[in-house]
């Protein structure tokens, strides 16, 4: 039922893929080279089809390259909402009669829009009339409502045996993607084209709700994604990273369809999206159907690409929350993009930090200072296309606390400024590189979400084997002058939950 | 389905628009597409393997790449340990592997592994432990001999018991911290009763009273090969790979037959139960019963009205409750099912506080509609058509197949399982899961959890009925622990 999972853990989900999925070997390219077609269609979409007959299933991952780093200025979580809105039907899927719907849909954008000016006067609100403008936008709703067939896209991919059906939104892409049987190809294409030539924004406003009950769950009511939404607005101030993806609240009940549809008309552009299908396919047969139904979408320009860049920070920041929740301690640093000469560096402290048992924060804070249950760092936080962050994070033990997480994670960065890491440490880190990339081509989910990232971020999916380059190269003097470069105070942003107990629950008398 | 009129209209008119700017031809609407049949598809099975000592064993070669896994199943799980032990067989899952053997310590384990991008990992459950490896397939000779070795001859060494001890208290004082949590743990408590095998909580007390000797112990009794079932996938050659199984285990001597225990299931009471929490805007209700087993011969009329119910995005309670009533994110639910004991029956949605009491009305309201009306033939198809369209996915890899066989093998299961699903699915009509709907799913005998923030709610849950609140309040540690943790102990108890 998790069809969105935009926020932290969906987000470093696909980091991790994106952080592990490095290298093989050049022989494996070659085989690969062998079974994957690409082709950009003239409209600009990009489509890659690799051959693996092992079932007679197929599986596929489309990337539209914007997130909720293209959210527009008082329209945050409009990228999500697009997402939601991609279920909801096309001219001809989900509606009894489109034109007549149509009609209707246009009245329920005029009503609304003359209610939420209305709604946001400064000065001279009326309420009643707020009242009256209020209830014809709901009436025009119900009018729309008359023609809908619920949720008739998801209805017709669950019952011609579609499974894992989903989507997500992070601050850097929007990703959609399920498993078919093979001889489902055509409808798969004729559908999944039409999503995206014919959108139609109908049950804009209910979807905001059940986007709203999204950020409730993850955000509102869920310590661990409050400390989040607080401690990237700290840490970032130019980027969009510093704006929660789900949206914020007061955005969250303002925007409208009209403005949705002008996200997908902005940015759902067959040159900015990137469809891999990977399964029991014969490129020779599919790509022509592909380019059949998908030569439907429009040719349009390329979105303009974001220009702000994070300044500096040049002083400590830091964000501390009294919460009803044991304590948790995190700490960034600024970063270059993923498109750095030194990507591949920050893999390797990342994994040399905190990839399992034998990785220095585990062995230091877990196992032999006893003061953790868990501590570890990474990258791509909260995205990794733009200027991100390196974080660190502990979450201390019963009767631990955050100062002790602080003070230990800043004894493994000066360790790691100072000495060179050993020849055991980098070797493991270039080995687990390679196997895990030879895990990762066990699914045909799993390769199509790697062929199509690797395709959108680099221009090619080659990048996926290739990468092993950068990896081989990583040298221990590497890892001293990026972490010296790095992980300095000055660049870094403080989060924490210290515990404040209930204190209606604690005997204090009500609050 | 319906109103194609208009898009006749549309797709001639890009056909021209499309035809003279990008030379494509027509597109074919999606309703009136013809689908080729799937080609026949018969997956590999594994191959069984029984040794005298009881031991079963899968083989599942598969060459796609170069990598080799095993897992073998243990019988006897959580459901099996002392009241008063409760998290022991957690902490045995754990300290099993970072124990180490007698001859290597977990850490020098780890070093020896993960130079290799090799994993040897041990884990429990309510009814069996496991312990698996993955590795690439020029290291199997050495990582399988270190996994013999664990298998054999594990320490449990003292250190790493303390250090899985912290773990678990840590577990503890944090299981309020999240909605989902709580949520997950007196569901449990309601649906099958605090003390039941199936529900209870490892507490401080608990945790801290098991010793090292208890998961020697736990390893004496139910590591017998006569308890194990082993499956075997990747890249090998089957039977250099059977030799070598033979040669390891064919002189290992049967021991005692795990059996689990006789556990009693009462239906939880009826009635409101409320849990506090004042820190979120949401509430979680989840609506309980005890569900049934996978061999009752309702299994297969209650698979399909749960994928009506509840099951996906063309589900009545997807549909209506969060499409149309635009009243949760989160909603879903049904008769839960399990292999070796009643499954949870659970209907469950985060609404606003606010909309708390309309929700729960709303979910009642979509359990009327499926007690008073059966499915039209439409929407009985599409259910079947999901599950039976979709099939294939549930043995597309050799390694699904090979698990789908050992869960048969351990819950002594017919291993054709699978194949009857598909025809008996095919055989439900609209009056058996009309009939499943009223006999598993009863409002007055549901007990409805509500986690959330009462001040906000739209009306008093006691406007429905009585509500029994619930204490989740962490039970302290023993006196001599609080020492051992120093002052300030586990912090808050809420």
């Amino acid at each position: 039922m998790n069809r969105s999972f935009a926020r932290v853990t969906g987000l470093s989900c696909v980091i991790l893929i994106l952080a592990l999925a490095l290298p093989l070997a050049a022989q494996d390219l070659a085989s690969f080279e062998k079974r994957v077609t690409v082709k950009t269609l003239p409209n600009g979409l990009t489509v890659l089809i690799l051959r693996r007959p092992e079932a007679p299933v197929f599986s596929f991952f489309t990337i539209v390259d914007a997130g909720s780093a293209q959210d527009p200025l008082s329209e945050t979580g409009l990228a999500h909402m697009m997402e939601h809105m991609a279920f909801k039907g096309t001219h001809d899927i989900g509606t009894t009669n489109y034109a007549e719907e149509k009609v209707a849909l246009a009245k329920v954008e005029q009503t609304y829009a003359a209610y939420d000016a209305e709604r946001i006067k400064r000065v001279g609100r009326d309420p009643q009339k707020l009242a009256q403008l209020q209830k014809e936008w709901q009436d025009a709703i119900a009018d729309a409502d008359k023609f809908v067939i619920k949720n008739q896209f998801g209805e017709i991919v669950e019952s011609h045996g579609g499974v894992g059906m989903n989507a997500f939104t992070n601050y850097d892409e929007t990703g959609y993607m399920y498993s078919m049987p093979s001889n489902m190809i055509e409808l798969w294409a004729a559908i999944e084209s039409d999503r995206f030539a014919n959108p139609v924004m109908r049950e804009f406003y209910k979807e905001r709700n059940v986007v709203m009950e999204e950020r409730r769950m993850r955000t509102d009511s869920n310590p661990t994604g409050r400390l989040i939404e607080q401690f990237l607005g700290t840490a970032f101030a130019a980027n969009p990273y510093h704006r929660p993806t789900v949206g914020y609240a007061s955005d969250l009940q303002s925007f409208s369809a009209t403005d949705a549809s002008e996200f997908f008309r902005q940015h759902y552009v067959p040159s900015n999206m990137v469809i891999a299908l990977v399964g029991d396919l014969d490129p020779a047969q599919v790509m022509p159907v592909v380019e059949r139904y998908f030569g439907q979408l429009a040719t349009k320009p390329k979105p303009t690409e974001l220009t702000t860049v994070e300044p500096p920070q040049n002083s400590v920041r830091e964000v501390k929350l009294n919460d009803q929740a044991q304590p948790i301690y995190v700490e960034g640093y600024h970063r270059p993009s993923y498109l750095d000469p030194d990507d591949a560096v920050y893999d390797a402290i990342g994994d040399v930090m905190s990839n399992g048992r034998t990785s220095r924060m585990f062995r230091s804070l877990v196992r032999d200072q006893k003061i953790a249950a868990d501590a570890g760092g990474f990258s791509g936080f909260p995205g990794n296309k733009y200027a991100h962050l390196f974080a660190f994070y502990g979450v201390p033990l019963p009767g631990h606390t955050n100062q002790e997480m602080q003070k230990s994670i800043q004894a493994e960065i000066v360790k790691l400024k100072t000495q060179d890491v050993t020849d055991d440490e980098l070797q493991m880190f270039k080995t687990r590189a390679k196997a895990d990339l030879i895990r990762g081509l066990a699914s045909n989910e799993g390769l199509a979400q790697q062929l199509a990232v690797y395709q959108t971020r680099y221009g090619d999916w080659r990048e996926l084997f290739r990468s092993l380059e950068k990896v081989d190269k990583v040298s221990k003097a590497d890892i001293r002058r990026v972490a010296n470069k790095a992980f300095q105070d000055s660049n870094r942003t403080i989060g924490s939950i210290e515990t404040m107990m209930d204190p209606a629950a604690a005997g204090r008398g009500a609050n | 389905m319906r109103a194609q009129k208009s898009r006749f209209v549309k797709v001639l008119f890009s056909f021209v628009l499309l035809a003279s700017a990008l030379g494509y031809t027509q597109v074919t609407p999606w309703n009136q597409l013809k689908f080729p049949p799937l080609p026949a598809f018969n997956p590999q099975q594994p191959t069984r393997i029984q040794l005298s000592n009881g031991m079963v064993i899968f083989l599942q070669p598969d060459h796609e790449l170069p990598l080799v896994s095993v897992t073998a199943r243990i019988r006897g799980g959580s459901i099996s340990e002392p009241a008063a032990k409760v998290g022991l067989v957690g902490l045995y899952g754990e300290v099993w592997r970072t124990g180490g053997t007698k001859s290597k310590t977990g850490d020098q384990m780890d070093d020896f592994l993960e130079g290799r991008a090799a994993k040897i990992e041990t884990g429990d459950g309510s009814d069996s432990t496991s312990i698996g490896l993955n590795c690439l397939k020029g290291d199997f000779d050495p990582v399988f001999d270190m996994y013999l070795d664990l298998l054999r001859n594990p320490e449990f060494r003292a250190d790493k018991l303390e250090l899985a001890k912290e773990q678990a208290y840590t577990g503890i004082a944090r299981r309020n911290d999240s909605v989902g949590s709580i949520v997950g743990r007196v569901a449990d408590d309601l649906t099958y009763g605090k003390d039941n095998p199936y529900a209870r909580d490892d507490e401080y007390a608990t945790v801290f009273a098991v010793q090292r000797e208890d998961l020697v112990s736990w390893h004496q009794q139910y590591v017998q090969p006569n308890n194990i079932i082993l499956g075997v996938s990747g890249d090998f050659d089957p039977s250099a790979m059977e030799a070598k199984l033979r040669k390891a285990f064919d002189s290992w001597r049967k021991g005692t037959q795990a059996k689990d225990p006789d556990i009693k299931f009462a239906p939880p009471k009826p009635g409101y139960y409320f849990v506090q929490k004042t820190d979120v805007n949401q509430s979680t209700i989840a609506m309980l019963d005890l569900g049934i087993l996978r061999n009752n011969p309702d299994y297969f009329a209650v698979s399909v009205m749960n994928e009506i119910f509840g099951g996906g995005f063309s589900s009545r309670l997807f549909n209506n409750v969060r499409a149309a009533k635009g009243l949760a994110y989160s909603v879903g639910g049904g008769v839960g099912t399990s292999f070796s004991h009643p499954g949870m029956t659970d209907v469950k949605m985060q609404t606003k506080s606010e909309t708390t009491v309309v929700g729960i009305q709303a979910l009642y309201e979509e359990i009327d509609k499926m007690q008073q009306k059966a499915p039209d033939a439409d929407e009985l198809k599409r259910a079947k058509d999901q599950i039976l369209n979709s099939f294939i996915f549930r043995f597309d890899t050799p390694g699904k197949v090979l698990g789908e066989k050992m869960a048969y093998e351990f819950y002594h299961y017919p291993l054709d399982f699978l194949e009857r699903y598909r025809s008996e699915i095919d055989k439900v009509t609209a009056e058996q899961v009309t009939q499943v709907a009223r006999k598993y799913i009863q409002k007055d005998k549901l007990a409805v959890l509500v986690v959330g923030n009462d001040a906000e709610f739209d009306k008093p849950l006691s406007s429905l009925g009585p509500v029994t609140k619930v204490d989740i309040s962490i039970p302290p540690p023993p006196k001599a622990l609080m020492e051992q943790m120093g002052q300030q102990g586990p912090g808050g108890s809420n």
